[in-house]
């Protein structure tokens, strides 16, 4: 009897095991072959036309610099919009709101969560770009403005989620000594809670972040996708192109090895990179802050 | 207690009647033949058109039908993953190679003809322009509606995507004016949009945009303009009329491919399509149908 549960113990610790080292070889071969399609880019296109100012690709202009800050401007532009909404709504779902509005307020968040991107930028499309176009007298309403607050959309059920579990996880014997000591309840919640609860914020600011520039669909709705190199802040409410809308709307028409088709693996290559650094910042600032709480609790 | 029980009886019926829907709709005669119909944009409403009647009158066949592009449909093709692809514009040499490097050697019909239709806002006091203005619109010469006769406007220029046939053939006729040797290309800041419909949707609400679109897709939400070959010329608005007069300036084929021998029941189809029923379908639609 007692040989059979051991042995049972063992097949289920092998599964688990081979389920977590697929994981990390499927990521790893995903990996290879971006790197295997897109590399060849950089033999077919030079480096100064890959990193040129035109994005057109039917006559061999192969300029992704439009492109990188078409992502980057959208993505920043959302993350205004959805750092102080998220992090503002978790702050009040977690330390303020009575409960039978957090035991609403919650699910309903959750549930925008997973609302798919493409009803959003139908949404977009027929509403907020016409709203913004005469509201702000804009030559267009299609503008990277539209797309920030679009994908701010998406990401703050995301930023409020996690940030909000976050400021829950803080033990609240630190809000009752703060409270003991004579500080107010806002006061404990600026100057303790959210601290204390920093790297949990900033986890998920990060895959808010994450989340907004891989996002595809709402932005190729919405942005106008015009590959223009931007020249001032007015270029926040002009049309842009992202990378994620330039793979998805011509990665069907492309001949396979091709120089397009090899840029625009690389145009993954970057995009990869770019979630890569994000990921390492937000765990080395939340490693970070984990070894200054330890040495203050010490 | 009763709440659940009246819940999962709800459950149960939706399946039930699911499923009864479902099993209603795959019944009769089970498909002998199946037909992939992959790309053009401009085309796809009319092949739908052509599949779902084909399809009443041959109830063992199943046709399916899919946009994406000129250049989507001819990937396909080059890939085999298709029996005809439709394409707005004509196959490029370059793509008869790869296909042939792949042993597939395509094989192209005519099957209809459109025009395409420069259009603006209802509002819009422009009424007609040169090809010559058109282009220049497009390259970023003119950007003020003003300098063409209009309200003192910022021009929003519109286009569809380039994996769009036609994008290709406005840019080769229009931007370039037909000019092989010309090497101009879109403005930068021309809006490129996933759909026609996008296209349709924007100019009919925004007074800065042009655009421009099949004739199948032109709604009475737009103002269509008359075009001219050149300022001494007679504008002329695109119909079924003058496409077939040759007298509008930008009037193009549209286009079947298929691999070098199709199969008897591909070719059936073919041969149905140029016949009179699904030409009269074609002009149903707004296109214009090719002349026997």
């Amino acid at each position: 009897m007692k040989a059979e549960t051991v042995k049972n113990e063992g097949l289920i610790t092998l599964l688990i095991r081979v389920s977590g080292y697929s994981s990390v070889f499927f990521v790893a071969l995903i990996l290879f072959f971006l790197i295997r399609e897109g590399l060849p880019a950089l033999g077919d296109v030079s480096l100064s036309s890959l990193f040129g100012t035109r994005w057109y690709p039917i006559e061999g202009y192969f300029g992704v610099l439009p492109l990188i800050i078409g992502s980057l401007i959208v993505t920043i532009g959302a993350m205004l919009i959805a750092l102080p909404f998220g992090v503002g709504t978790a702050v009040f779902l977690s330390e303020v709101s009575p409960l039978w509005v957090k035991s609403v307020l919650k699910p309903v968040i959750e549930i925008l969560a997973g609302l798919p991107s493409v009803v959003l930028g139908f949404l977009g499309i027929q509403l907020a770009a016409p709203f913004f176009r005469r509201f702000l007298e804009l030559p267009t309403g299609l503008t990277a403005f539209t797309g920030a607050v679009l994908l701010g959309f998406i990401s703050i059920p995301t930023i409020v989620s996690i940030a909000e579990d976050a400021l829950n996880s803080v033990p609240s014997s630190f809000r009752q000594g703060s409270l003991a000591l004579g500080a107010t309840h806002w006061q404990t919640i600026w100057r303790v809670t959210v601290p204390a609860a920093r790297s949990g914020i900033l986890t998920a600011v990060m895959l808010g972040v994450g989340r907004a520039i891989g996002e595809t669909m709402a932005v190729m709705m919405v942005t106008g996708n015009a590959p223009v190199l931007p020249h001032g802040l007015d270029a926040l409410f002009l049309p842009v192109r992202t990378m994620t809308a330039t793979i998805a709307s011509e990665m069907g028409e492309v001949a396979t090895g091709s120089p397009h088709y090899h840029v625009l693996f690389f145009i993954g290559i970057i995009l990869f990179i770019l979630s890569l650094a994000i990921n390492i910042v937000a765990s080395s600032i939340a490693l970070q802050s984990r070894t200054r709480a330890e040495r203050l609790l010490s | 207690m009763q709440h659940r029980g009246l819940i999962i009886c709800l459950v149960v019926c939706a399946l039930l009647s699911a499923c009864g829907t479902g099993s209603g709709s795959t019944s009769g005669v089970a498909a002998s033949a199946y037909i992939q119909n992959i790309g053009s944009d401009t085309i796809v409403n009319l092949a739908l058109a052509w599949a779902e009647r084909y399809q009443q009158e041959h109830p063992d066949m199943r046709i399916s039908v899919s946009g994406g592009g000129s250049g989507t449909g001819i990937a396909a093709l080059i890939n085999g993953t298709v029996d005809i692809a439709n394409a707005s514009r004509q196959i490029k040499p370059e793509e008869v190679k790869t296909a042939e490097e792949n042993g597939i050697e395509p094989q192209e019909y005519v099957i209809a003809r459109d025009a395409i239709a420069v259009i603006v806002y209802p509002g819009n006091p422009v009424n007609q322009l040169t090809l010559e203005q058109v282009s220049k619109i497009y390259r970023g010469k003119i950007n003020n509606w003003q300098e063409l006769g209009g309200d003192n406007r910022p021009i929003v220029r519109l286009s569809r995507e380039t994996n769009s046939g036609t994008h290709v053939y406005f840019l080769e006729s229009v931007i370039r004016l037909g000019d092989k040797e010309n090497k101009a290309i879109f403005s930068a800041d021309t809006l490129l949009l996933p759909s026609s419909e996008g296209i349709i949707a924007e100019v009919s609400e925004n007074p800065n945009a042009i655009g421009y679109d099949g004739l199948g897709y032109v709604t009475k939400t737009i103002k269509v303009l008359a075009l001219a070959k050149d300022p001494a010329g007679s504008y002329v608005k695109p119909s079924v009329e003058t496409v077939n007069n040759n007298s509008y300036p930008i009037s193009r084929d549209l286009y079947m491919y298929t691999g070098k021998n199709p199969s008897a029941a591909v070719q059936a189809y073919l041969e149905w399509i140029m016949g009179a029923e699904a030409q009269e379908i074609v002009s149903a639609l707004g296109f214009v149908p090719i002349i026997r």
